[in-house]
């Protein structure tokens, strides 16, 4: 019971440090939405990679990375119905 | 000083360990064994060894004297024996135990009156102040003004709180006047409003029964007790009539005699029927076993002459009494004599019985009558007598079907409660949930009926108290709103925790009425207190205004605010305002610098105070404001800026204790000052100041001097001023015997010195006080020694002029040659004066050096341990000065006291023999280290902490510094001293002892080591075997892994779990010490490591996978990529392993493998479980996860898998240019 309580509030402190942590009950859409977002923040936060992808892209590079921060909002569409 | 006073002292020493070297049991060192004797059983071959073989070189009549005396008397004139003649002298005690109990060994029995401060229960420790707790009832439950249901019906409203409490000031009022009157003489006599009349005055109560029951036919007046009881005897003669008795014939009846006994009322008297234990018919309390059996009559027929052997006659009665005047009478109607003769025989009940012994068991058989066992409770830990008042309910054993749900609600709740405090920890721990869980279906009321009254026992002790104080806390959290009825009654009972002298105690108190001030609100939380700010006793409103200081910091000071401002103007009561300052006093107390921003409003609400017509208010408000100007330091002058006239107006026109106040608030608001204001007001001050000076009140000298050392350490007080205005007269007035006297005047003598001392400079101070270095009083010594040292060690000693260095060092040494008890402040001061002096003490030296020759010679343990521990600390001076001969000469001296016998002495001089060597070096010790250490050998199995730590740092540094002047033999035999040390207590100890491993593993090379370390495996001790396992990753640190693995690997082939298990937690060490090195040795490893990680008990894993991790760690970018992911697969298993160490091993070990071959291919193997329908397989995978999330998001992105199907599509990573 006092391990059950102190996990929690471990995880608790951990998730309002790190959004991407996870827990046995995390849904699919939340854990896809996160890996989403983990991707574009790491390419917008590598500047030779974020270059990289503007020329295969064909685009300018700062459009490129407002096109990948605007995409960080729903990432990976509607969040799902809840069911009741 | 001369050599041949070393020579004189060395020689007196080894004459000593000569004499004693013959004694059994003596720690002399024997050089024949190079063993101490440490036993003291015979040895049952030595009379041969000797007898046959003699001791190598040694003479056996050494010491005696061969040839017979001529002169006879000869030996009766030995020096410092008693001659006198004694009977019993052959049996004396050992000199030894004389002496220790002449002045104690330093390990006194303790006080026992000590032990009582330190009892358990709180009671006992109370001051009588504490103990007006008692004097507190828990008031009527209060109505909850908020919850608008089933308000006002259910306790007393705020309105007749309040008209209570006006009730009894009045009360209180009246009471004082009366007092007064009388005091004045004015005494009025109570005039008893009822006439006599009958039989008695109606305030007697014994004789009002009397007068009932018997219809008073007689006539007569009884007004004393004694009447009643010789009429009573008059009555014995007459037989089968009823009366009232008094309390001397209730002796209770015996056997046959009573078994028609008459009924009879019983007065208080028969109350208390345990003192006589006696009759067990009709009695509540059983009866003697030795009483039993018929009717106990004199002991001996006829030898007792003072009892009557028959009723008295008619005419013997008509010969006593007069005959003129009375009557005889007719019995009354009803009246019936009691039969119980023997009863008026026997004037206490008789022991037939002869002497028994008290069976053992029986004192237990007593107590056994309180029960451990409560039904439905289970086995308690202890169950007192006054537990049976709160929960013997439980004991009656009535039938729980027939009661009603409250009854049994109740019930449940004294079991919990009794389990909670009572208790084992395990079942206290559920009673404790249970309570908490189902708060809210108890009710508050049920909960707090039961648990505040035992809370109000006077018996409880500590550990229950922290116990109830818990479920209180818990059930808090639970109820919220439903307390309210209840704060006042909590309140009453957690108050007295605020002034308790136990600091833990206060913390939990605070924490009750915050959390409760929470969970009933501010409004309700002043509308109860609000009743006791004016209450008439002073402890109430001292223990409220604390409480109220709590619910400030707990609800946020602005809330209170205006109630604070509004209690402190008060216009109706001084009491009021006077707990308003004191809850202001409270709050920086309790806050600290997080009363800040409130600081103006807190100034405000009191400032106006400063000026009451009552003194006691006065005083409070400038504590409050000292408190205040306290905690805002340094911050906040502006806020004070309003009250600085009137509070150094009224420091002029106080006197006496008001003052005192004033000036500490004065003392703490100086430093917040900028330098000019300080320097202003500094001088404004330091008149009264000086004033005071002369105040014989002890809490004024506390406040002077307090105030002086604020005033000292202000930047804008210069040094000049100090010197030329107050340094004369403080030390004039301070610094007099009488100040050491007392330790608190004492101990702010010296603070306050000493900060002065850091504004006028060492010189200064010093040369005013190194006169009293002579002073005959020794606790002035003292004070003048720490002083000195306080200086020194905070300014440097380059400020000490010459000549003054010179008396210094004469005072000291005067003052540490003087001390009648060996003391730390001594020798610390010496100590620091030396160093800091540095080789300005090398003419002084020759002299310091023989005072700690010769007080290494003396009789007393503590002189010669005091002289030790003064070496070391100035070895390094004498070193600066270049004194290496004189310390060779120490060193020899010191050699010759490795025999003491006192382990603390003991411990010191082998610390100052360390600090020798650790000066001089290795090749330049006296003695040589070829001697030296063969003798520490033996000292290392001395069990005595203190001697084991200085033992084997001395020992580790030599084996550092210059192992080859010893040889391997001796190491190796000091290795077998050093698997002890292992066990030590001390961490210190241990860590020393491991390293000195490493060291002597270097010297002699590892294999002998090693293999003393590898049987050190198959002991029983745990501690023993990490700490080897320790010592073996050590040695392979030292020298090189290689020399020490094959012989480890070989070793886990022994089919014993401990030994597998101590190799395992070895090359964990092992690992974890070499680090990169460990790329050269992880595929030797690797199949071991498979045998374990696949072994069936689950320890064996564990440690595996320890060792798996520091592997991994070590091989970081090294390529052994293929070796760690070939473990990876190995402890995957495990992941679902319960016991909380074994997967913290395994998730620590599979972390450290992702470190090795990056989270990519470790987190393939996680993918798979995230969303696996199981959660209790979710469970470890997504820990795996966070765990990789929180160390290595970034590189994740690349290697998180495929998802299109969850609309999860990356195209970015596709691009290819």
């Amino acid at each position: 019971m006092a391990d059950k309580l102190r996990a929690q509030q471990q995880l608790e402190a951990l998730q309002a440090r790190y959004v991407g942590t996870g827990h046995p009950d995390t849904t699919k859409f939340e854990w896809t939405s996160n890996i989403q977002r983990d991707s574009y923040a790491s390419y917008v936060g590598h500047p030779p990679l974020l270059s990289y992808m503007a020329v295969g892209m064909g685009e300018c590079r700062e459009k490129v990375r407002a096109k990948f921060i605007e995409s960080m909002i729903q990432p990976v569409g509607k969040p799902p119905e809840v069911q009741e | 000083m001369s050599d041949s006073d070393f020579d004189t002292i060395r020689k007196l020493q080894a004459d000593r360990n000569a004499a004693s070297a013959g004694k059994k049991g003596s720690k002399t060192f024997d050089p024949s064994s190079q063993r101490t004797d440490a036993s003291t059983k015979a040895s049952l071959t030595e009379n041969f060894d000797t007898a046959l073989y003699g001791r190598d070189g040694g003479d056996k009549f050494a010491g005696y004297n061969t040839s017979i005396a001529v002169a006879e008397d000869d030996d009766a004139e030995m020096e410092g024996v008693d001659n006198t003649r004694r009977l019993v002298n052959t049996y004396t005690a050992s000199t030894s135990q004389i002496n220790e109990f002449s002045r104690g060994a330093g390990v006194e029995e303790e006080d026992i009156l000590l032990g009582r401060e330190k009892s358990a229960r709180i009671g006992d420790r109370e001051t009588d102040y504490q103990k007006r707790r008692h004097d507190r009832v828990l008031t009527p439950t209060r109505a909850d003004a908020f919850n608008q249901s089933n308000g006002a019906a259910e306790g007393g409203t705020y309105r007749e709180i309040m008209a209570q409490r006006e009730l009894e000031r009045e009360e209180q009022r009246v009471k004082r006047l009366i007092e007064e009157k009388a005091a004045n003489g004015e005494v009025v006599h109570h005039q008893p409003t009822l006439t006599q009349e009958g039989s008695g005055s109606p305030s007697d109560k014994e004789n009002r029964e009397n007068s009932a029951a018997e219809s008073a036919p007689t006539g007569r007046k009884r007004k004393q007790r004694w009447d009643v009881g010789s009429e009573s005897s008059t009555e014995v003669a007459a037989s089968d009539s009823k009366v009232k008795r008094s309390r001397w014939d209730q002796t209770p009846a015996v056997g046959g005699a009573i078994v028609d006994e008459t009924p009879r009322r019983r007065s208080r008297w028969d109350q208390a029927p345990a003192a006589t234990p006696i009759g067990n018919q009709g009695l509540v309390t059983p009866m003697h076993p030795s009483q039993s059996g018929g009717p106990v009559m004199p002991t001996a027929f006829g030898t007792d002459v003072s009892g009557r052997n028959a009723p008295l006659s008619d005419e013997e009665l008509d010969m006593m009494l007069p005959s003129e005047g009375y009557k005889i009478l007719d019995p009354p109607p009803g009246y019936a004599p009691i039969r119980v003769f023997s009863a008026k025989m026997m004037q206490t009940p008789v022991q037939t019985a002869s002497f028994t012994m008290q069976d053992p068991d029986s004192g237990r058989a007593l107590g056994k009558q309180l029960p451990t066992e409560i039904p439905g409770v289970g086995d308690l830990q202890f169950f007192k007598t006054e537990d049976m008042a709160y929960f013997g309910k439980l004991t009656d054993g009535s039938d729980e079907n027939a009661m009603s749900v409250e009854e049994l609600k109740e019930r449940k709740i004294m079991r919990l409660l009794l389990k909670v405090k009572n208790g084992t920890p395990p079942m206290r721990k559920t009673a404790l949930r249970q309570l908490t869980d189902n708060a809210r279906q108890f009710g508050a009321g049920p909960l707090f009926n039961q648990i505040l009254p035992l809370l109000m026992e006077k018996t409880l002790e500590d550990q229950e108290r922290h116990l109830l104080v818990k479920v209180i806390d818990r059930v808090l959290y639970k109820l919220d709103e439903l307390v309210r009825p209840y704060v006042h009654k909590i309140l009453v009972v957690i108050e007295p925790l605020l002034i308790d002298q136990d600091y833990y105690a206060r913390v939990e108190g605070r924490e009750i009425i915050s959390n409760l001030s929470k969970a009933a609100g501010l409004a309700h939380m002043i509308s109860t207190m609000r009743p006791d700010i004016d209450h008439v006793d002073e402890y109430v409103r001292n223990t409220t205004a604390r409480a109220f200081a709590v619910v400030a910091s707990a609800l946020g000071i602005p809330a209170m605010l205006p109630f604070l401002r509004a209690v402190c103007r008060s216009k109706k009561s001084w009491m009021a305002r006077h707990t308003g300052c004191k809850i202001i006093q409270q709050i920086p107390i309790l806050m600290g610098c997080a009363v800040l921003p409130h600081l103006k409003g807190l100034v405000d609400c009191i400032g106006g105070n400063l000026n009451d017509e009552q003194t006691k208010v006065r005083t409070v408000t400038s504590l409050a404001i000292a408190a205040l100007a306290e905690a805002a330091n340094p911050y906040g002058i502006e806020s004070f800026d309003e009250i600085l006239n009137p509070l150094w107006t009224g420091a002029r026109k106080q006197r006496g204790k008001g003052l005192a106040g004033f000036l500490k608030a004065v003392g703490y608001i100086i430093p917040l000052m900028d330098e000019e204001y300080a320097n202003y007001y500094t001088s404004q001050i330091m008149e009264i100041l000086l004033r005071e000076f002369q105040s014989p009140d002890e809490e004024m000298k506390k406040v002077v001097l307090k105030v002086v050392s604020q005033c000292a350490s202000t930047e804008g007080v210069t040094a000049g001023y100090l010197k030329e205005q107050v340094l004369d007269d403080f030390f004039k007035s301070f610094w007099v015997r009488r100040m050491a006297m007392d330790k608190r005047n004492y101990r702010q003598v010296v603070e306050t010195t000493v900060d002065l001392g850091q504004k006028v400079g060492v010189g200064e101070i010093v040369e005013r006080i190194v006169n009293n270095l002579k002073d005959e009083s020794e606790s002035y010594r003292k004070m003048t020694v720490e002083t000195i040292e306080k200086v020194i060690a905070s300014l440097g000693a380059a400020d000490i002029s010459e000549r003054l260095e010179e008396r210094l060092i004469d005072g000291i040494l005067h003052s540490f040659q003087e001390q009648s008890v060996e003391d730390i402040i001594m020798l610390n001061g010496f100590g620091t004066v030396v160093n800091a002096l540095g080789t300005r003490c090398k003419p002084y030296l020759p002299q310091i050096v023989s005072t700690i020759l010769w007080r290494l010679n003396n009789k007393s343990a503590t002189v010669r341990q005091q002289a030790a521990d003064l070496i070391s600390r100035i070895a390094m001076v004498m070193k600066q000065c270049g004194e290496d001969a004189l310390m060779g000469k120490l060193g020899v001296v010191l050699y010759e006291y490795l025999g003491e016998e006192y382990p603390e002495v003991l411990g010191s001089i082998l610390g100052a023999l360390r600090s020798i060597v650790t000066v001089v070096g290795i090749s330049q010790m006296q003695p040589p280290i070829k001697d030296l250490l063969p003798r520490l050998t033996p000292i290392l199995r001395n069990r005595h902490e203190k001697v084991q730590e200085n033992t084997i740092d001395l020992v580790g540094r030599i084996a550092d510094r210059g192992p080859e002047s010893v040889n391997a033999r001796e190491w190796m035999r000091i290795c077998f001293e050093l698997l002890d040390m292992l066990k030590a207590h001390k961490k210190g100890i241990r860590r020393a002892a491991n390293n000195t491993f490493g060291f002597i593993a270097k010297a002699i090379g590892p294999q002998d080591v090693l293999a003393t370390l590898l049987n050190n495996l198959r002991v029983q001790e745990r501690q023993s075997r990490v700490c080897t396992a320790v010592a073996i990753g050590i040695v392979a640190e030292t020298c090189a892994p290689f020399t020490v693995l094959p012989a480890l690997m070989n070793e886990y082939r022994v089919p014993e779990l401990n030994v597998q298990n101590g190799v395992l937690k070895s090359l964990s060490f092992l690992f974890e010490y070499i680090g990169e090195m460990a790329k050269d040795y992880v595929y030797a490893v690797t199949p071991l490591l498979e045998d374990a990680l696949i072994d069936r008990d689950q320890v064996h894993r564990q440690t595996a996978a320890s060792v798996v991790k520091h592997v991994a760690l070590g091989v970081v970018g090294l390529g052994c990529e293929d070796a760690m992911l070939h473990l990876l697969n190995l402890l995957y298993p495990n992941l679902f392993e319960t016991s909380p160490h074994v997967i913290d091993r395994i998730i620590e070990a599979i972390d450290a493998i992702r470190m090795a071959v990056g989270p990519g291919l470790t987190m393939n193997y996680v993918w798979a479980g995230l969303f696996h329908p199981a959660r209790k397989v979710r469970q470890p995978y997504w820990t795996l996860h966070n765990a990789c999330y929180v160390g290595a998001a970034d590189s994740m992105v690349p290697y998180y898998p495929n998802l299109e199907d969850e609309k999860m599509d990356r195209p970015e990573l596709a691009i290819i240019v």
